[in-house]
């Protein structure tokens, strides 16, 4: 399996479909998430995301390698955004592409859920009402 | 080397990093201290330790060679 992994100011969703392309796939899955305007009904101004950069690396490595055990996925691609981060802006994107749609479905959602549970890059919140958590 | 610390817990303590004890030689030895030293660490859901850049067991040895950081609850995505 390729694996592309990053972290850094500004990620784009090309760039993670770029890598994941490949004349065998013929399913290429992306699950983009982007910076909400509220939480909880609040309005969110920003948000800032800091990030145990070398930690970060290796628990993301920990995930494709995870990946390349479960499922017979070619391509992935898994990159973080950090910094300020307004509403709409892209925060995170997992690629994947297998030559069928199904186990990149699965992957993709494995892949952003351990994340969300593992990879030490955290968040903090600016609201419209002045409060930062 | 010191001990690092991000999100929540820099916030708490107010600093990046902070000197470890000579007596702290485990994670839990770890742990205790820095709830003695910052009582508002035991609002936070978690607070996991890692150690060389991997999460470690209370049961874990440290040493002054490694690399320590104090990993609150994690929000990635």
């Amino acid at each position: 399996m390729e694996i592309l992994i990053d972290i850094k100011d500004t990620i784009t969703v090309e760039e993670a479909l770029a890598f994941i392309q490949a004349p065998e796939c013929g399913g290429e899955v992306i699950f983009a998430g982007t910076v909400r305007n509220h939480t909880k009904q609040r309005p969110v101004l920003k948000l800032f995301y800091e990030c145990y950069e070398a930690m970060a690396i290796s628990e993301m490595q920990k995930i494709a390698a995870q990946v390349a055990g479960k499922w017979d996925v070619q391509r992935l691609a898994m990159l973080h955004a950090v910094g300020d981060k307004y509403p709409g802006d892209l925060a995170v994107v997992i690629a994947v592409a297998s030559a069928h749609r199904g186990v990149a479905f699965d992957a993709c959602e494995f892949a952003i859920d351990t994340l969300k549970e593992t990879v030490p890059i955290w968040k903090k919140e600016f609201f419209a009402d002045g409060e930062i958590v | 080397m010191g001990i690092l610390l991000f999100g929540a817990a820099k916030d708490i303590a107010g600093v990046p990093v902070l000197d470890k004890p000579e007596h702290i030689t485990d994670v839990a030895t770890l742990k205790a201290w820095l709830y003695e030293v910052y009582p508002s660490l035991q609002q936070l859901r978690s607070v996991m330790i890692a150690v060389n850049r991997t999460y470690a067991a209370d049961t874990q040895e440290i040493s002054s060679q490694d690399e320590i950081a104090v990993i609150p609850p994690v929000s990635g995505g």
